[in-house]
C-alpha cells in the first residue's frame, strides 16, 4: 500500500508541475520554478515569525505570497530593467533566498526552523502523514492536497488552453487581437508558484524543478504539435514517477532523488532515439 | 479626401528618452496598397507598433476608421515580423492560423467547425492549404510567411498591417502576396506593409509613406517618388550611392579592372 500512495503521489505532482512546466519551457523560462523553490524562504519565515506557529496553512500563504512576488519581480527586471530573462531570474531568487538566509540567523533564537525540511519535503514520508475521518483513514495528507492541485491545473490548462497557447506563442500578435498578455502571464506564474509551494513540501525542491522541467523536455523531442507534448508530459511524468520508486527500492536510497533520476534517463533515452531516428531519415533520402 | 482608413496625429515615440518617431501626422486612404518606405532604423517598425498599441507614444494619437484602436480590434490586423516567433514551437499549420479566430470573447470557447472552415479558406488563399498539418519548422521562409498572412486573413479584417512581408521571400510567395494584394484591393481592403527596398516598393504599392524619424512625405506613388524626395528620406545613403551610379554611368567607369 505504501508503495502505491507514494507513487500516485509522486504522479500527481509529476503531472501537475509538467503540464505547466511545458509552458514554461516553451516560453523560455524553465528556471523560474527553481527560482520559485529558493525565493519562497523569507515568506517561510516571515509567516513563521508571524503566526508563530509552524502550520502548514500560515506557512503555505507565506511561500505562496513570495512566489508570486518572484515572479513579479523576474518580470519587472525584465520589462523595466531591460536585463535578459535569465539575468533576471538569477538575481531575484538569489537576493531573495539570501534575505530569507538573514531573516532565519537574525531571529535564531526564536526560530525553530530547519532550512533542509523547508526546502526539501521527503516523498517517502508521504504514507505517514494520514488524514483522519474521526476515526475513518482517510489515506495520506498529500494525496488529497495533489489531487485537489492537479484538478485545479487541468481546470487551468484545458480552459485556459487557447490562452496560454496564443500568448506562450506570439505576445504581440495577442496584443494586437486585444488579449491580455499581462493577465496569461501571471495565471501561468501563480499557479506556477501555488503548484512548487505545495509541492516541495511534499516532495522536495529538486524533485520539483526537475519535474517542471525534464518531462516536457523530453515531450519536446518528440512532439509538433501542443497538444501531442502536453500528453507525452503526463506519460513520462508518470513514468518517472513508478520507475523512480523501484529503483529506490533496488539501491535502497532517496526516493526523490531516484525519480527524479529517472527523468533525466528518460530524457538520454528519447534523445538518443530522436538522434536515431534522424540519421535513419538521411539513409532513407 | 475619401475615406480614411487611418490617420496619426503627432505621433512621436522615444526610447531611452532617445525619439525613434517624430511628429508622424498623416492620413492614409482606405481601399488601397500603402507601403511605408524609409532606411535602416527609420522607425517603421516601431511606427505600425504605435498604431497596433504595442508601444507607448510619448504624445498624439492613432485613429482607424476614425475610431479608437479598442472599438475596432475586429477591424485591424496585424502581422508581425517573422523572426519575431520561433518556428520550432510544436504547432501546425492549422494550429497556427487558427489563432486568427481568438478573440478576447472566446478565448475560453473550443474552436468551432466555422472557425476551421475560415482558417482553411484563408489557407487556400496564400497556397498553403495542403501544408495545414505540417509542423511550422518544416516550413521555408517563404512559407513561414504566407502562414503569418493567412492567420492575418482569418481575422476578417478591413485593415491590414503587415511588417516587412517580403523579406527573405522565395519568388513563388512574393508572387503569391501581390496576387492576394490585388484581390484585397477588390475587395476594399486597405493593406499597409512596411517595406524596406526602394526598388520594389513603386511596383508593389498605390501609395506610400516615406519615413526618416520624421514623415518626409505621403501621397500616391507618382508623386513621391521623386529625386528631392527620397533623397531627404535616405540622406547621405543615397546621395553617395547615386553620386557613384551617376559616376559609372556617364564615364563607363569599370568596376572591375580588367
Amino acid at each position: 500500500m505504501e508503495a502505491l500512495w507514494i507513487i500516485l503521489c509522486g504522479s500527481l505532482i509529476a503531472i501537475s508541475c509538467g503540464l505547466l512546466g511545458s509552458f514554461l519551457v516553451l516560453r523560455k523560462m524553465a528556471m523560474v520554478g527553481d527560482a520559485i523553490s529558493h525565493a519562497v524562504l523569507p515568506g517561510i519565515v516571515l509567516a513563521y515569525l508571524f503566526s508563530g506557529s509552524r502550520g502548514s496553512i500560515p506557512m503555505l500563504i507565506g511561500a505562496a505570497a513570495l512566489g508570486v512576488l518572484t515572479t513579479i519581480i523576474i518580470e519587472l527586471f525584465y520589462k523595466k530593467a531591460k536585463l535578459q530573462i535569465d539575468a533576471s531570474i538569477g538575481i531575484t531568487f538569489t537576493w531573495l533566498f539570501a534575505i530569507g538566509i538573514i531573516l532565519i540567523s537574525l531571529f535564531a533564537g526564536q526560530v525553530d526552523l530547519d532550512q533542509d525540511c523547508v526546502l526539501y519535503g521527503e516523498i517517502a514520508y508521504v504514507p505517514l502523514d494520514l488524514l483522519y475521518w474521526g476515526d475513518l483513514n482517510l489515506g495520506p495528507r498529500t494525496l488529497w492536497v495533489a489531487s485537489a492541485m492537479l484538478l485545479l491545473i487541468l481546470l487551468i490548462v484545458i480552459r485556459g488552453y487557447k490562452g496560454l497557447f496564443l500568448t506562450t506563442f506570439n505576445q504581440e500578435y495577442a496584443s494586437a487581437l486585444g488579449i491580455s498578455v499581462g493577465f496569461w502571464h501571471y495565471l501561468l506564474m501563480s499557479s506556477v508558484s501555488l503548484t512548487t509551494v505545495i509541492s516541495f513540501e511534499s516532495v522536495g525542491a529538486i524533485l520539483v524543478v526537475a519535474f517542471l522541467i525534464v518531462p516536457p523536455a523530453t515531450a519536446y523531442l518528440l512532439s509538433n504539435q501542443l497538444k501531442h507534448m502536453l500528453w507525452l508530459t503526463v506519460l513520462f511524468a508518470v513514468l518517472s514517477s513508478i520507475g523512480g520508486y523501484f529503483l529506490a527500492v533496488l539501491i535502497n536510497g532517496s526516493i526523490a532523488g531516484a525519480m527524479a533520476t529517472v527523468s533525466g534517463v528518460l530524457f538520454c533515452l528519447v534523445w538518443g532515439y530522436t538522434i536515431i531516428q534522424k540519421k535513419k531519415m538521411m539513409i532513407e533520402y | 479626401m475619401k475615406n480614411i482608413a487611418l490617420e496619426t496625429h503627432n505621433l512621436t515615440v522615444s526610447y531611452n528618452r532617445r525619439p525613434v518617431l517624430w511628429n508622424v501626422d498623416f492620413e492614409l486612404p482606405s481601399g488601397q496598397i500603402i507601403g511605408i518606405i524609409g532606411p535602416n532604423g527609420s522607425g517603421k517598425t516601431t511606427l505600425l507598433k504605435a498604431i497596433m498599441g504595442l508601444v507607448k507614444t510619448s504624445s498624439g494619437y492613432v485613429k482607424i476608421f476614425d475610431q479608437d484602436l479598442d472599438d475596432v480590434r475586429d477591424r485591424v490586423s496585424y502581422v508581425p515580423q517573422r523572426e519575431s516567433v520561433d518556428w520550432d514551437f510544436p504547432a501546425s499549420v492549422m494550429d497556427v492560423v487558427l489563432m486568427g479566430r481568438y478573440r478576447s470573447s472566446n478565448l475560453f470557447k473550443k474552436i468551432s467547425q466555422k472557425d476551421k472552415d475560415i482558417a482553411a479558406e484563408a489557407l487556400e488563399k496564400v497556397g498553403m492549404l495542403e501544408y495545414s498539418g505540417r509542423q511550422i519548422n518544416q516550413l521555408s521562409g517563404g512559407q513561414q510567411q504566407r502562414v503569418f498572412i493567412a492567420r492575418s486573413l482569418a481575422q476578417g479584417a478591413d485593415l491590414y498591417i503587415m511588417d516587412e512581408p517580403f523579406v527573405g521571400v522565395d519568388a513563388a510567395t512574393e508572387e503569391a502576396i501581390l496576387n492576394l494584394f490585388s484581390e484585397m484591393k477588390k475587395e476594399g481592403k486597405t493593406v499597409i506593409v512596411v517595406h524596406h527596398d526602394l526598388q520594389t516598393a513603386k511596383a508593389y504599392f498605390d501609395w506610400i509613406v516615406l519615413l526618416n524619424t520624421r514623415m518626409v512625405a505621403a501621397g500616391p506613388k507618382e508623386e513621391i517618388f521623386n529625386e528631392e524626395l527620397l533623397q531627404e528620406a535616405y540622406g547621405g545613403k543615397l546621395n553617395v550611392l547615386s553620386k557613384v551610379g551617376e559616376l559609372v554611368r556617364e564615364k563607363d567607369f569599370p568596376i572591375r579592372e580588367k
